[in-house]
């Protein structure tokens, strides 16, 4: 009886094993619409990168589903009275995929090297930090020059993605060709254009919420090849999938379409000073032709025709749908007559204007609707499609009268706001300029209540969606398609896929 | 023929100096601001102006050059500054994967192509030539884009037979390399062993013609020995030069085809960085592959000794 069941234990044992082994051997292949930059959270500025940084390094805060902020490295927080401090807890018993220990020197460290290393991206999102205390092993303040309400948002983001202070101190600037975190997944190799692997760090402090052994990101930036790698079985997930290719997936039941509205917008951005062209053409003189060249578009034709229903229209910096969405500022409704009465009044029944476009064909096709519509109310659209790094030069400069621009968003109202619209703020191409923008956009960053950012935010849009420096369009859905078999998978608006929870079933 | 060598490599410097200007020429006629578009989403002020100095864009362009042609010089021809990888490591991962990918193409273009041209004219004005005239025109005609969809839709998504896109080392899985570069490399060889053909065809039409093979008939040899030993031998001079200056177009070719495929060879690395005004890569890169081409050229030339006994004299 003893040996039988001794035996029958072994077998057992064995038996999980092996589920076990077969389980665990288990390799994600995700398909990516470009090859990210470099892999250094302080050095990188793609979008692209930040969905290969989910699984490689984690950081002191994320954000949910709702945009919340939430703890990761970070356990709880706390703001001083005077909120000129940020009182972080961090989670014990976290190590870096070097073994070293994670703790408040550590981010201490990451802190300054975020906010001093030559080249850095991230001095900006950090820039009221003065300062940061070692409270204890565990416990660290950061100090700030003047209160910041988008800091957490930033600490949900790559300036709170933490790396090995060894490692980096050892590598220097080429810690991004072998990053070392703390994430569930840990660097194995990059090759570049080709893939970059990472395999599941054994110590992560929420293993229980991994289940795959390996994650293959592989970049294949046309959508068409991308959705054929799914399609033949290469891979089992991919980003940024094409609207009009959502019916033809649908329609199969071994993959799954998953969407969600993105944090960022779609719209036009207007010369109104960037340059002396603003004086120049009526669009950028007049804020009443502006209004009239809102008046004549049709957002739900947009949406329909350029991007096959997959996106939400919206006229301001944020979605309809989100909390700061300022309701006393609605979508306002085509009327192509107030259009034409309004260019009248302006003394410029005809005027004509150079849109420049991305050359992808969804902006391609959003440029050809725009023409048709305004045209209607008399205005001329010359549409001139323009490769990338040439057309940001051009914005740069104020070579342009109107121009197609898509945003990728940030969880914090400030990050799709701030730098659009403030004095001379680095991503505000359509040169606006206005005092009591500038105090408001600064109180809505000193302000840490909601409720009284929310108004901020309302005050904000009354002003400059009239004067119209940008003409909101709408906001795309972030598509993503996958094997059936994969479930767990969590839409956050930010775009970016945590592997937490991901799993494969039946395989 | 030593002498000829000598000669040939001495014109490599001054034309390969030439070179260089001109790629860093060219280059800088790209629009924009490299420092724009490396600083990305954010296009913090203070990012742009490290790239500025970094990238030494704020220098003039003759000291922008002399920094460049000193590297490569000392055999360092930059970083990349998206990826932070050396240009001269980026080459040689990415070239073993192009030439692979050419070799395999210009196998294809030459089986095709000068079996077709043979055919086409041993058998002229026959439903042969024809034929194979109608497969010429249609290579030279398909865009290389398109067909490379239809057969990843084909071989890929409906059959599942062939991987779509990506690319493994023959090192790692020769059979999987093999079944990776089957659809790219007939994509690339498709165009060329259309060109191939036709030249093959009309240098063989001109030969069969010419006094020495109505000689060799008269002298009662089969007509396969006529035909492949003595016409084919040289009728393949100047498809030998085609093919040669073909190499060279494919590794130019083979940027759309990468592309397609996402086969991280030469192509994708260059239009990339390209888009990316990656300067050093981009430099680097053309650099490599147009001393290439020129040594590729005097290896063409070199084939003439070896194939035609005449020269040599």
């Amino acid at each position: 009886m003893n040996t039988k069941s001794w035996t029958l234990r072994l077998g057992l044992v064995l038996l999980a094993a092996i589920a076990a082994a077969g389980a665990a051997a288990q390799t994600l292949r995700f398909g990516l619409a470009e090859d990210p930059d470099v892999l250094d959270p302080t050095l990188a500025r793609t979008f692209v990168g930040r969905i290969v940084f989910a699984s490689l390094c984690d950081k002191l805060f994320d954000v949910d589903e709702k945009l919340d902020i939430v703890p990761q490295l970070a356990t709880s927080y706390e703001w001083s009275a005077d909120h000129k401090a940020l009182t972080i807890k961090l989670r014990k018993g976290v190590t870096f995929h070097d073994g070293e220990k994670f703790n408040a020197a550590a981010v201490k460290y990451n802190i300054e090297r975020h906010k001093t290393m030559p080249g850095s991206n991230r001095r900006g999102e950090l820039a009221p930090v003065s300062g940061v205390d070692v409270v204890d092993d565990s416990t660290v303040r950061l100090n700030l020059s003047a209160p910041f309400a988008p800091l957490l948002a930033a600490l949900a983001d790559r300036a709170g993605m933490m790396v090995s202070p060894k490692a980096a101190q050892a590598e220097g600037d080429k810690f991004g060709s072998k990053p070392v975190c703390s994430g569930p997944f840990r660097f194995v190799e990059r090759v570049a254009q080709d893939r970059i692997v990472v395999e599941r760090y054994p110590n992560y402090w929420n293993k229980g919420e991994i289940h795959f052994d390996r994650i293959v990101y592989v970049p294949i930036p046309d959508a068409t090849v991308r959705l054929a790698n799914l399609r033949s079985g290469q891979l089992d997930f991919i980003e940024r999938m094409q609207a009009s290719d959502v019916p033809q997936v649908n329609t199969d039941s071994r993959f799954k379409v998953a969407k969600i509205t993105e944090i960022g917008y779609q719209g036009i951005t207007i010369n109104v000073g960037k340059s002396d062209l603003a004086q120049k053409n009526p669009l950028g003189r007049d804020a009443k032709v502006r209004e009239a060249f809102e008046l004549a578009l049709d957002r739900d034709g947009i949406v329909q025709v350029a991007m096959d229903g997959e996106a939400d229209v919206g006229n301001q910096w944020v979605a309809p749908s989100n909390a700061y969405y300022a309701k006393n500022m609605p979508i306002p409704k085509r009327d192509v007559a107030r259009a034409k009465e309004l260019l009248r009044e302006a003394g410029v029944p005809n005027p004509s204007i150079t849109l420049i476009t991305p050359t992808t064909s969804d902006a391609q096709k959003m440029g050809q609707v725009i023409q048709a519509m305004v045209k209607e109310a008399g205005f001329e659209v010359k549409l001139q499609a323009t490769e990338f790094a040439t057309s940001l030069d051009m914005a740069d400069k104020g070579q342009f009268e109107a121009y197609i621009l898509a945003w990728s968003g940030r969880a914090d109202p400030d990050g799709n706001l701030f730098s659009f619209d403030g004095c001379k703020q680095p991503l505000n191409y359509a040169g606006y300029c206005k005092p009591e923008v500038d105090e408001l956009l600064n109180r809505s960053r000193t302000t840490l209540d909601p409720a009284d950012r929310k108004k901020i935010f309302g005050d904000i849009a009354a002003i400059v969606l009239k004067d119209r420096p940008i003409i909101y369009l709408f906001h795309r859905h972030w598509l993503w398609a996958h094997t059936a078999k994969l479930s767990g998978f969590r839409m956050i608006p930010d775009g970016l896929v945590r592997v937490q929870g991901l799993r494969m079933s039946g395989s | 023929m030593l002498n000829y060598l000598v000669q040939r490599l001495a014109t490599l410097v001054p034309t390969l100096f030439f070179v260089s200007i001109l790629i860093f020429g060219l280059q800088q006629l790209l629009p924009g601001d490299p420092a724009l578009i490396l600083a990305g989403e954010d296009q913090d002020p203070t990012v742009i102006a490290h790239l500025h100095e970094k990238l030494h864009l704020d220098k003039p362009l003759p000291i922008r050059y002399l920094y460049w042609a000193g590297g490569v010089l000392r055999g360092d021809l930059g970083e990349s500054v998206r990826i932070q990888k050396p240009v001269r490591e980026l080459i040689f991962e990415k070239l073993p994967v192009t030439l692979e990918l050419a070799a395999l193409a210009i196998i294809i273009a030459l089986s095709i192509g000068i079996t077709a041209g043979i055919v086409a004219a041993v058998a002229r004005d026959t439903v042969w030539d024809y034929a194979a005239n109608i497969f010429a025109l249609w290579g030279l005609s398909t865009p290389n884009f398109w067909l490379g969809i239809m057969l990843i839709l084909f071989f890929s998504v409906t059959l599942g037979w062939l991987p779509a896109s990506g690319y493994v080392s023959p090192f790692e899985d020769l059979k999987a390399n093999l079944a990776s570069m089957i659809m790219p490399a007939f994509v690339l060889g498709n165009a060329i062993a259309a060109v191939l053909m036709r030249h093959t065809r009309s240098a063989m039409l001109q030969v069969l013609n010419s006094d020495y093979v109505r000689t060799a008939r008269a002298k009662g040899l089969d007509e396969r020995v006529v035909v492949l030993k003595h016409a084919l031998r040289n009728a393949l001079i100047p498809v030998i030069t085609l093919g040669a200056l073909e190499f060279g177009t494919l590794l130019s070719g083979a940027v759309l085809t990468e592309q397609v495929f996402t086969i991280p060879g030469f192509g994708k690395l260059i239009v990339d960085a390209v888009f990316n005004r990656d300067y050093a890569v981009v430099q680097g890169v053309v650099l490599f592959t147009a001393t290439a081409y020129i040594l590729l050229n005097l290896l063409a030339d070199l084939a003439y000794f070896a194939v035609n006994p005449r020269l040599r004299g």
